[in-house]
């Protein structure tokens, strides 16, 4: 059926910021959907809050709204561009759900704007967990026994009925939010009360646990005529209990036979049926019963999801934007399959490798948070990897990973248990390292069977992670001059890196990688292409393995190499992978061949039509090289992809390999702080006094020397790990014993501490001669707030012009002195007149899409070609001008899924994600960004406020201004006092342990509206944990800076002046007097 | 070491799999990333070396309800690597035991994509394994000179049953009488008609028609079998005389001598096609099927004219023929395996088809 030609204009929503559970998975989604739609000439309308996506580039649609993703703003938006439209399966749970909400509240049907992709009834179908399982029981497939229930009582009585373990699943939350494990009638009491507070409408499905089944997923694809597809199989090595996006994941499926596939492919396929999604992918997941086969269905997304792009990246098959273009009315059949060109889409992907994802998690940046994994997803990342067999694709995916490990094991880095029982322990529930201690089991002499009964992980991978240590054990015993030719090809067959390998033949990597290559033990590079070398592959889409042949065509084209930012991580994210995206297209452009290598599942950069060829691979030196040897780019570019790539230039370079942009020597004089501290004096800049210390004693006596308060963190940083600052020597003295543990190679660096500063963000483009100020952005928050952590204004808000001109002098003096050629970012901190240069950092910063996005000049494109030599001069870039409009960045935090942890802001980065608000007013723009985040501001009620000492003389102000906004104040006695004596009322309440009601019971009864509650260190924290957690539970606005709180009130006032407008990111860049967005 | 020689010299050496000894045959590849067992007894396969191009063979160990004949029948069967510790609820033995139980020559650990690559640049080709390491490349060279070409062989009578026997499956009803011509056929077609209430009668495929006409059967099924259909002028000239008694099915090798009963011509592929995953075009419903194939010859188009075949089913790959349909008489067939096993359950509609036109 050829496609539909009544559409015309269609409306995309996209998942909005970065959060554990939704990640830039959906912006290669949406990105596919764009071209897609694009290439069929429909004009895309797209609604995204979040900036540091390539969907949102303004040329990906024809009208691009960086609005807050609410019901709200979309009908303003369908109002004003009346779509044909809408397709909400490319934006995860979030599109589904403020679809369900427009569709509900009549909008789509007031505007006459149709659904496609998936029907409102078949939304409900899969989402609603009592219509699933009835249309589950029609169509005569099982699910776990379960039940619904709105309050405790309803819940003991299921709990009852169905027994112990249960697992308890709040109704309409995304990435299992809310969701846990209950062994008993005590943590099963907590549970529910947990996941109802979780649900939008305060419910709880309770289900029999069927923890330990083995899981499965299939990817599955329908179109119009009733064709279904199953695109790939995916099994889980973590069984039942463990949700998939934490689970180690492997496709094809493994250990079923084809009788026990085809009755799970049928299973799928009646469920795409019964449901009813008409056109595109969806997910279904199973469990089977490692006892006897029994089959159960778990759930069902009819939408694309993480495992559809993890699908798509280990097939070749982009369900994507087949999906978008099936949305449109083609049929699988009419699709070609890009990679094949000659065959149709209309089939099911063979592969001839193993595919192996496995998340990264970030618990360091959550003390106190629960590390054991469980139904609600916890990682904040994946690497994917690709191997011929499950043990070389497994070892590839550890060490994709970059968590310091190289493989399973065998790099002298396991941490042992310290007995039997704290081993069975970490077997039986699972954790982030459980794969490592599945080495230590073994090494007990554990059979298969018995580490089988504790963790449930099956046979046949518990087997393959034996054949990978026993291989190692007979390593360990040789030296490089004893070792066979073929065992050591057997060990790189088994995916061991050579960094394992010297550590266990007991040489250096160089040597060891010496003496590889002169036994000519090399990997070659094989095709992912769909269907398994049936058809000759068009696309250049690789892995390596250690095979006989090699299908890499090179070409004598110039090429340029950009390494990628591997598995996403607090601190590097989405943001990165856009800047390596636009550093591809940019090159493209220019006539270049480009190569990308990456290890991330979700990304853009790691679509096969992104760059020329594309190379899964870990970022590893030994990885990079061998694909370096094979392509001989002309330069490799490791500024675009955070400290991934940055970190692997000085090898690069050492080994001869031409470095594109700043080199090497200028990053580490940036990152070497005697260096830099040169630097910094002959500019006659200042620098916050600091030193650096390699001991315990040492580090008081510089913090003497320079006085509290100090910020202290390992000479190795990323997004601030184990950063803090500190006020006395008690707790530098925990510092330092933590932190030289955490790091034992690197000194501590300390800093003088500058209080109550303003910090500044730039973000500039530097030739070698000219330097382009990209854009300059003011915190919110104070210095000393992880920048990542704190919201922005573009351009500033409050600085004076003075200031201002100063910090584009220094701006420019560092670029050219440090021989920028590319992006910098450098912060500063501004305090009493004095501006502080507090960082450089020569490469692409985080911060660089939202400023592109903000200004509409492309960053990323122009510091790519000024790396191959274009200059600056030769470009027409203007800044962007203060006064046409206001863009706020603002952060997005995952206190949520850490309910023991604290939330106060401080020099450790912890956000996942970030959303761009944008207004002509300043006071909408934080407004939009605040609702963006999830935590819209209210625009009446009441505030609590509770600050410390050193806050407190500027509270009044703030709350004056609340005042003035027609809020109620509460405050706990001592402040309530305080506000008092400054003419300002306000209501008493009791501490926690003073009395009821306290604050908290305030907030379990819905009576507080916002919060300010600076941190009051430690003698009051219980109080304010409590105080936290339940803000965070209801999603009450808790705003913990008075910077922030000024904003807020500023916020709310403009809110309370008028009404909410949208306007398209074309129209402000319009504003801006730019023509288009390209330069 | 282990290695297999090409007819066109390519070596490719890896390690022993199975039973110790040499195997020679058509080396084609399977890209069914499951199903290995199905495979491996899959009769269609006699006279092959198949190259599995999953890596990973064996996983779930071998069944006895996993078996498509009553023995192996791959000449030869080359992995990348096997699995010697499957993992399954209802295991049996594991992989390689059974290969040598069957005395199957086998060999692992080459790089089996190269060899898949090989195949489809240069066509399916005859093959020899050996296990000798002292044996020369020219004795090799000279060995699998000697392997005689599927081509022109009559490979059926080789595979098809000795004597007629009766096939009932408990439970299944008998409402209808099927002749069940055994080309080589499997299992689970037997399955499948007799899930739907056919008592089947499998007969030698050299059975005379007067044999056939006095079972009085409702329908007359051609079975799937090896090798090239020119070569079983036997069956095509009893197809001949049969056309038009009685409701008449084929599958595989049935279709391609249905198709030449009736005029058409047969020609062989470059390398066939073999897995799971193809997709077929049913003209009449205009949908799209996920068929699980095994063929090295098919069906020419242009030959079918005036044969009063109409093509009902069209390979989206390539094009070629996948099935057809008389236009007066019941008689149809496919050149694909609506029985899957191993595969999609997209066609099993066509069993339907078969047991409506014996009801009507």
């Amino acid at each position: 059926m050829p496609k539909r030609t009544d559409l015309h204009k269609i409306l995309l929503i996209g998942s909005g910021p970065i959060v554990i559970g939704q990640a830039c998975e959906f912006d290669y989604s949406g990105t596919q959907a764009c071209k897609a739609l694009a290439e069929e000439g429909c004009q895309i309308v797209l609604v995204n809050s979040n900036p540091a996506t390539i969907m949102t580039d303004p040329e990906m649609a024809a009208h691009t709204y960086i609005e807050p993703i609410t019901a709200e703003v979309i009908e303003k938006i369908i109002a004003i561009e009346k779509p044909d439209a809408l397709l909400p399966t490319m934006g995860g749970q979030t599109a589904l759900n403020v679809t369900v909400e427009l569709a509900a509240g009549g909008v789509l049907e007031k505007y006459g704007v149709e659904l496609i992709g998936a029907s409102l009834e078949a939304i409900r179908k899969a989402e609603d967990r009592r219509l699933f399982r009835n249309a589950m029981d029609k169509i005569g497939l099982k699910v776990p026994h379960s039940g619904f229930c709105k309050n405790q009582e309803e819940a003991n009585q299921l709990a009852e009925e169905i027994g112990f373990p249960l697992i308890i699943r709040p109704s309409f939350t995304m990435g299992g939010s809310g969701g846990s494990i209950a062994y008993n009638r005590e943590e099963f009491e907590k549970a529910v009360v947990w996941g109802m507070e979780s649900s939008p409408i305060q419910e709880v499905l309770i289900e029999q646990s069927i923890l330990g089944w083995k899981e499965y997923e299939l990817e599955v694809m329908r179109d119009q005529n009733d064709n279904v597809v199953v695109i790939c199989s995916i099994e889980n090595f973590d069984p039942m209990g463990v949700h998939t996006g934490d689970s180690i994941t492997v496709a094809p499926a493994q250990t079923l036979s084809d009788k026990e596939y085809q009755v799970m492919r049928n299973a799928a396929l009646a469920i795409m049926r019964e449901i009813g999604v008409d056109t595109g992918g969806s997910n279904v997941q199973f469990a089977v019963n490692p006892d006897n086969g029994d089959l159960v269905v778990i759930e069902m997304n009819p939408r694309v999801s993480r495992s559809s792009a993890l699908a798509s990246k280990a097939t070749g098959f982009p369900i994507a934007k087949i999906a978008a273009k099936l949305a449109l009315g083609y049929t699988l059949d009419e699709i070609p399959n890009d990679i094949t060109k000659e065959t149709p889409a209309s089939f099911e992907p063979m592969i001839d490798y193993v595919v192996t994802k496995i998340p990264r998690f970030a618990f360091e940046k959550f003390p106190g948070g629960d590390t054991t994994l469980g139904p609600q997803m916890k990682s904040v990342g994946e690497a994917m990897s690709i191997g011929r067999t499950f043990k070389e694709s497994l070892q590839k995916g550890l060490r994709s990973l970059e968590t310091g490990r190289f493989g399973l094991g065998n790099d002298g880095k396991e941490e042992k248990c310290a007995n039997l029982e704290e081993l069975i322990e970490k077997l039986r529930l699972p954790n982030a390292d459980r794969i490592f201690y599945l080495q230590e089991a073994l090494e007990r002499g554990m059979s298969i069977d018995e580490i089988f009964e504790y963790t449930k992980i099956d046979r046949w991978f518990l087997h393959n992670i034996k054949e990978i240590l026993d291989l190692g054990l007979k390593l360990e015993k040789l030296t490089i001059d004893t070792l066979p030719t073929a065992l050591l090809r057997q060990a790189k067959e088994y995916g061991f890196s050579d960094k394992q390998l010297s550590y266990l033949l007991k040489v250096s990597e160089k040597e060891l990688r010496e003496h590889r290559e002169g036994s000519d033990i090399r990997p070659v590079f094989k095709t992912v292409d769909t269907c398994a070398a049936e058809f000759e592959a068009h696309t250049p889409y690789y892995y390596s393995s250690y095979e006989s042949e090699d299908e890499v065509r090179t070409s004598d084209k110039e090429k340029v190499m950009i390494l990628g930012s591997g598995p996403n991580r607090i601190g590097q994210g989405i943001e990165f992978d856009y800047t390596c995206v636009h550093g591809s297209y940019a090159l493209r452009e220019l006539g270049y061949e480009t190569i990308m290598v990456n290890s991330n599942p979700e990304t853009v950069s790691t679509d096969y039509d992104t760059s020329d060829r594309l190379y899964f691979e870990p970022l590893t030196a030994e990885d990079v090289m061998a694909i370096i040897k094979k392509e001989n780019p002309l330069g490799v570019i490791v500024q675009f992809g955070g400290q991934t790539p940055l970190k692997l230039a000085l090898p690069l370079y050492n080994a001869g390999v031409p470095i594109l942009g700043t080199s090497p020597d200028s990053i580490d004089i940036a990152e070497n702080r005697e260096r830099f501290k040169e630097i910094i004096d002959k500019l006659g800049l200042v620098q916050p006094d600091s030193d650096v210390s390699y001991s315990f004693e040492g580090a008081i006596k510089i913090a003497h020397r320079i006085g509290y308060p100090v910020l202290v963190r390992p000479s190795y940083v990323l997004g601030g790990r184990a950063m803090e600052i500190i006020y006395d020597d008690e707790k530098l003295a925990t510092y330092m014993r933590s932190a030289i543990q955490v790091n034992p190679e690197h000194p501590v660096l300390i800093d003088k501490f500058v209080e109550d500063a303003t910090e500044i963000d730039v973000d500039a483009l530097c030739d070698g001669e000219d330097v382009f100020i990209g854009g300059i952005m003011e915190h919110i928050e104070q210095a000393g707030i992880h920048s990542g952590d704190s919201a922005c204004a573009l351009p500033p808000i409050s600085i004076e012009e003075e200031v201002i001109v100063q910090i584009k002098e220094m701006t420019r003096q560092l670029a050219l002195e440090l021989k920028v050629v590319g992006p910098l970012n450098i912060q500063f901190a501004v305090s009493r007149g004095t501006i502080y240069v507090l960082e450089v950092n020569p490469r692409a910063s985080r911060t660089l899409p939202f400023v592109s996005k903000a200004t509409g000049v492309p960053l990323a494109k122009v510091a790519a070609r000024l790396m191959v030599g274009k200059k600056l001069k030769d470009m027409n870039l203007s800044e962007l001008e203060p006064g046409n409009y206001v863009a706020v960045k603002e952060a997005v935090l995952p206190f949520v899924k850490f309910p023991g942890t604290d939330i106060i802001l401080g020099p450790e980065m912890r956000s996942t994600g970030e959303v761009m608000g944008i207004d002509t007013d300043f006071g909408w723009a934080f407004a939009k960004s605040q609702a963006a985040a999830g935590q819209p501001l209210p625009t009446k009620g009441s505030l609590f406020v509770s600050v410390n000492d050193h806050d407190k003389p500027l509270v009044a102000d703030v709350v004056k201004h609340f005042v003035e906004l027609g809020f109620t104040i509460v405050a706990t006695t001592g402040k309530a006092r305080y506000l008092n004596e400054h003419g300002l009322e306000a209501e008493t309440v009791f501490k926690v342990k003073e009395g009821r009601p306290t604050v908290v019971d305030l907030l379990k009864d819905g009576k507080i509206d916002i919060i300010v509650n600076t941190p009051l260190g430690r003698a009051s924290k219980f109080d304010e944990l409590s105080i936290r957690r339940e803000a965070i539970k209801r999603q009450i606005p808790i705003i913990t800076t008075i910077a922030a709180a000024k904003a807020a009130a500023t916020g709310i006032a403009a809110m309370r002046r008028g009404e909410l407008q949208v306007k398209s990111i074309q129209e402000y860049h319009a504003l801006a007097g730019r023509t288009s967005e390209d330069s | 070491m282990a290695r297999l020689i090409l007819e066109d010299g390519r070596i490719f050496a890896g390690e022993a799999l199975g039973y110790r000894g040499t195997a020679q045959g058509e080396v084609v590849f399977n890209t069914s990333m499951c199903g290995y067992q199905e495979i491996m007894t899959d009769p269609s396969y006699h006279g092959q070396i198949v190259n599995m191009t999953y890596p990973l063979i064996g996983n779930y160990g071998v069944h006895s309800e996993d078996t498509e004949s009553d023995r192996v029948r791959v000449s030869g069967f080359i992995v990348k690597e096997i699995c010697s510790y499957p993992s399954s609820w209802r295991s049996g033995a594991d992989l390689e035991t059974y290969l040598i139980e069957n005395r199957i020559v086998g060999l692992k650990g080459i790089d089996t994509r190269a060899l898949t690559r090989h195949i489809r640049a240069r066509g399916a080709m005859r093959g020899f394994i050996s296990h000798d390491d002292a044996s020369s490349v020219e004795e090799l060279r000279a060995a699998v000179d000697k392997v005689p070409s599927l081509v022109g062989r009559d490979l059926v009578q080789e595979v098809t049953a000795r004597e007629k026997y009766a096939w009932n499956r408990s439970g299944s009803g008998k409402r209808f009488q099927v002749a069940v011509l055994d080309y080589g056929v499997k299992y689970n077609i037997l399955n499948c008609l007799s899930e739907r209430d056919c008592e089947l009668t499998v007969l030698p495929a050299g059975t005379g028609v007067e044999e056939i006409m006095a079972l009085d059967p409702d329908g007359i099924f051609l079975s799937n079998g090896p090798g090239d259909p020119a070569a079983v002028t036997y069956a095509v000239a009893n197809l001949k005389k049969l056309i038009g008694k009685k409701p008449i099915f084929g599958i595989c090798l049935g279709h391609q001598l249905l198709c030449l009963a009736l005029g058409a011509r047969a020609y062989k592929l470059k390398f066939g096609h073999r897995g799971g995953n193809q997709p077929v075009l049913d003209k009449r419903s205009g949908r799209v099927e996920i068929t699980s194939q095994n063929h090295g010859f098919a069906i020419e188009k242009s030959s079918l004219k005036e044969t009063g075949l109409e093509i009902t089913h069209l390979n989206l790959n390539d094009h070629t023929v996948e099935g057809v349909a008389h236009s007066e008489l019941p008689v149809f067939s496919v050149q694909y395996h609506p029985e899957a096993s191993p595969g999609p359950h997209d066609s099993r509609y066509l069993f339907d088809k078969f047991v409506d036109f014996m009801a009507n």
